[in-house]
């Protein structure tokens, strides 16, 4: 009794995993369907430094497979347009252009966002281990830093989102500090 | 009498012994300033400095091609570690981390002296607040963020303000932590050498340790089974040093083939005529003589001697091998004991008047104040008269008893029975004057080459290479500059503030797009010393921070680390050139500042401005008028076309002094303007023809087409004489006279042929002048001569 107990156990886990691990695959699907995104952004950091939060606002655009731009409004106008392996700063009228893997502090960032837009699960494996949690109306990818370098920044990522639609992107330093952007889909601002 | 006999011949063997020692010891350099001026403006003399010894002439650009990108970034490391061990190489940058990280500690250290944003105002209470505020603005974006760490100690954002300062242009894409092209194909280092870029022999030494040690960093980056055959990867250098040393490698290899080929093609031409090895030998000893004395004389004027000039010894075979061969061959069994004798009484007054006709045309290069066409006057005369007075008292003292030679009359009476009739002779002159004369009226406007790089060894691929690197380098091109000069390095510094606060107002006004100035990287004395006096004490700051802070989400209490850094600042030393060291800031300085003869320049490069999206001409006038009296602008392009067009008009000159020169000397000699003409008339024509002929296959002549024209006039008035004096000679030798001109045109078309196949432009100029107009010369000349002097 108790063995078959231990086993209905097992075959109920392993079948919650085959589950999870499902909706996974489809809110991947979901996610590299979408090959335009536009949605606006409130992102508030928290720096132990500071006695309150930093509030900055603007628009995320998003064109598959690799294209990423964050257009803050406020509180000062700059654009970062992540192309390919390109960084592209523009602000006070000057234009900067970096190379993202002189960055490896910077990369993984973009990268979990961006191959998580395209629906890319082996890339985001690759960098981050994935735990998913909830179903496909609404779910949440935990993402933590595999490689060491990666870790000494960022101890967790975590996304929240429903069906293909990305709801808010939490990235949690090591130091304590921690940013949460809220993403409101449907169109432009 | 044996004595008298032994005397020439001990001279000789002395002048050609010191001749030697003189040019094997000179100095062979290769590099433009050949046609720079010997006594420049003072804005000329800032850019042959610039050319020659400034920081841009030593900078050596590296690309590792080849392999794949790891291991090109790999051997970069490996390389850029090698040289910098090499006490050759004053900077080697390949954007590694390692100096990245440097430079972050030295500019953080020292940026209260550095950044530009240090005054009095940024210290009160609303100084404070503004850029505290800016600070914490440029905490929000992910750009930002590297800030964050460093708030507490530096909430003004110095530290931002001196990244942007020294921004300079785009910086090179960087890959596996060094510097790579945009395309990602190669890797790029920038090594700069102790030795000037005018230096020649120091640049091929330092290109052949780059060899070494990318040999030695391809091994240590290999594994042990995959290190004899290389790994794929492969060096590719330019640059100034660069282009100079594989100049003067070109320019000695072309000269050296096409000599020995040359050689080789006159002496069987002589063996065919003379039959006799020992006649050909002893042919060549007036060659020899003159090409070494040449050499040696140039280097005794000069102290160097530049490829031109080596390159032009191959020009000596066309005309001193003629002497010879007119001793020889007119002088019929040159043994017998009177046929001497009457060579001497009979023709050398006719060679000595022809050498004498060319030394007048080359004496005007002299004064010319480019040491290129100067050396080339030298040259020719030194090397003409050596060969001359070796034809004329050494070449028959060593004649043996006997010497039998092929008598050569058949062939000029062969030649002489195909000549035209006068009448017929006149009109075809005159037709070529005609046509000629049209066809250069015709291209006037566009007849000369106005390009330096016409005559530039480099290939079109090589200067295409140097671009595309520049390019991914981000390393301003040359094009405008500003110089602030003054008299010693802080003197300059402060120049360089003062244009670089109207050049600040020329960028916001759009007029230029930007400028880089060595003051960024080391402020002069005057602005420490105001930037540290703008640091309020403790107390002060202390108070002008709480007030700053109100409203803010920064609180005083946790900028203690802030007040701290200030007091300290307040006590540093200024900063010097020494302290730079080991940072990519010194290459900066370096490449900004120049000293020469006892004064320091600061150069401030402009960048062009972009105009609705596209790189647009800087106005250099409007620099100029705000500049005032300050500091000069410089258009280096400009500069270098007026120094070149400069050249050519000198050279045009010279030319024609010589030519008036030449025929004033005939006037004399022959005592009659008429005869003059008639001798003249011949080589005119010879040159038009040519020139026509250049310009119709659409060639635009350059310094060594106009230097072959003088060639022809020299070479050519030899046989205008002969023609003149000997083709009414008595004793029926007209025959010889004239078979001697024919082999003589024959050794010179064959010398300066071949060097029209020369890859080398200068040689090829002259070669494609001179060969096809020595020839017409001749057939002019014959043409030309009184009819009855040839028929009878």
């Amino acid at each position: 009794m108790r063995q078959r107990l231990a086993f209905a156990a097992l075959a109920w886990l392993a079948l919650c995993g085959a589950a999870a691990d499902g909706d996974l695959q489809r809110v991947m699907h979901l996610l590299g369907a979408q090959r335009h995104r536009q949605a606006r952004f409130v992102e508030r950091q928290y720096l132990a430094v500071l006695d309150r939060p930093l509030e900055s606002r603007g628009e995320l655009l998003y064109d598959a497979p690799d294209r990423l731009e964050q257009r803050t409004l406020q509180p000062r106008r700059e654009s970062m347009i992540v192309a390919g392996e390109r960084l592209i700063v523009d602000h006070g009228g000057r234009r900067r252009v970096l190379d993202l893997r002189a960055y490896p502090q910077i990369a993984p960032f973009i990268d979990s966002l961006r191959d998580t837009l395209a629906g890319n699960r082996p890339a985001l494996a690759h960098a981050f281990a994935i735990t998913f949690r909830g179903d496909v109306r609404r779910w949440t990818l935990l993402l933590t830093p595999k490689s060491a370098a990666l870790a000494r920044a960022v101890s967790q990522i975590r996304i929240d989102g429903a069906g293909g639609d990305l709801l808010r992107v939490e990235i949690r330093q090591t130091d304590g500090d921690h940013s949460s952007m809220r993403i409101e889909n449907g169109g432009a601002p | 009498m044996r004595l008298r006999g032994a005397a020439p011949i001990a001279l000789w063997l002395l002048l050609l012994a010191a001749a030697a020692l003189f040019a094997a010891r000179a100095r062979y350099i290769a590099d433009m300033s050949a046609f720079l001026p010997a006594h420049p403006t003072a804005d000329q003399q800032l850019l042959v400095d610039q050319l020659r010894e400034g920081p841009a002439s030593r900078v050596i650009l590296i690309a590792v091609e080849g392999a794949d990108a790891p291991m090109r970034a790999r051997l970069s490391k490996a390389l850029a570690q090698q040289l910098r061990g090499d006490g050759e190489f004053l900077s080697v940058e390949n954007g590694a981390a390692v100096s990245r990280r440097h430079d972050r500690q030295f500019l953080f250290r020292h940026r209260y002296l550095l950044s530009a944003a240090v005054t009095p105002q940024r210290f009160t209470a609303e100084g404070l607040h503004a850029a505290i505020e800016t600070t914490i603005d440029a905490l929000t974006s992910p750009a930002g963020l590297w800030l964050k760490s460093l708030l507490p100690r530096d909430p003004t954002g110095e530290m931002l303000q001196l990244v942007e300062q020294l921004e300079r242009g785009t910086a090179p894409r960087s890959a596996d932590g060094v510097w790579v092209s945009a395309a990602d194909e190669r890797a790029l280092l920038v090594a700069e050498t102790r030795a000037a870029g005018s230096d020649t022999d120091a640049q091929q030494h330092a290109l052949a340790a780059i060899r070494r040690a990318f040999r030695r960093a391809v091994r240590a980056t290999s594994a042990p089974a995959q290190a004899a055959a290389g790994n794929g990867a492969h060096l590719r250098v330019s640059g100034p040093g660069v282009f100079a040393v594989a100049a003067r490698a070109k320019i000695e290899r072309a000269a050296l083939r096409l000599s020995i080929l040359g050689g080789a093609l006159v002496i069987t031409l002589l063996l065919a005529v003379y039959r006799s090895l020992p006649a050909v030998l002893l042919g060549l000893v007036p060659v020899v003589t003159g090409a070494l004395t040449g050499v040696a004389a140039v280097a005794l004027i000069f102290g160097e001697v530049q490829g031109v000039t080596l390159g032009f010894g191959i020009t000596l075979i066309g005309e001193a091998v003629d002497y010879s061969i007119y001793f020889f061959i007119q002088s019929g069994d040159a043994a017998a004991g009177g046929a001497q004798e009457r060579w001497r009484r009979l023709f050398w007054p006719t060679v000595r008047l022809g050498a004498l006709t060319s030394i007048c045309g080359f004496a005007s290069l002299l004064p010319s104040g480019f040491p290129g066409l100067a050396q080339l006057g030298v040259y020719s005369i030194s090397g003409l008269a050596a060969a001359a007075w070796t034809t004329r008292f050494v070449l028959p003292r060593l004649l043996p008893a006997r010497l039998p030679l092929r008598n050569v009359a058949p062939l000029g009476e062969a030649l002489r029975a195909r000549l035209p009739r006068a009448g017929l002779s006149r009109g075809l002159g005159a037709a070529i004057m005609i046509g000629s004369l049209l066809v250069l009226w015709l291209h006037h406007g566009r007849l000369w080459n106005r390009d330096l790089a016409a005559l530039s060894p480099i290939s079109a691929a090589d200067r295409n290479f140097d671009a595309a690197l520049r390019a991914d380098l981000g390393a301003a091109d040359v094009g405008d500059i500003v110089v602030a000069g003054g008299g010693d390095l802080q003197a300059a510094l402060r120049g360089a503030e003062r244009a670089g606060a109207t050049l600040s107002r020329l960028a916001g006004a759009g007029v230029i797009g930007g400028f880089d100035s060595p003051a960024v990287y080391m402020p002069s004395l005057a602005t420490q010393a105001a930037r540290r006096s703008s640091l309020p004490d403790t107390v002060s700051l202390a108070a002008n921070l709480r007030r700053a802070t109100a409203g803010l989400p920064l609180r005083a209490a946790r900028l203690a680390p802030f007040l701290h850094d200030i007091a300290a600042a307040r006590k540093a030393p200024a900063l010097t050139p020494a302290d730079l060291a080991g940072t990519s800031m010194a290459l900066g300085l370096d490449e900004l500042m120049l000293q020469s003869r006892g004064k320091w320049y600061a150069l401030l490069p402009l960048h062009p401005p972009l105009v609705a999206g596209r790189v647009a001409a800087i106005n250099i006038d409007r620099v100029r008028r705000a500049l005032g009296g300050g500091a000069v602008a410089l258009d280096i392009k400009a500069q270098a076309d007026a120094l070149y067009a400069g050249y050519m008009r000198n050279a045009q000159r010279a030319s024609a002094v010589g030519f008036g020169a030449i025929a004033l000397l005939l006037c004399i000699a022959l005592r009659s303007p008429a005869r003059a003409a008639r001798v003249l008339a011949p080589l005119v024509l010879a040159v038009l023809a040519v020139t026509a002929a250049l310009e119709l296959a659409g060639l635009r002549l350059t310094i060594l087409h106009l230097v072959g024209m003088l060639l022809i006039v020299a070479v050519g008035s030899n046989y205008a004489l002969f023609f003149d004096r000997h083709g009414a000679a008595v004793d029926g030798s007209a025959a010889s006279t004239i078979g001697s001109l024919a082999i003589a045109n024959a050794a010179t078309v064959i010398g300066f042929g071949l060097l029209s196949l020369s890859k080398v432009p200068v040689l090829q100029d002259l070669g494609m002048t001179v060969a096809p107009g020595a020839f017409l010369a001749l057939i002019f000349s014959a043409l030309l001569a009184r009819r009855s002097a040839i028929d009878a």
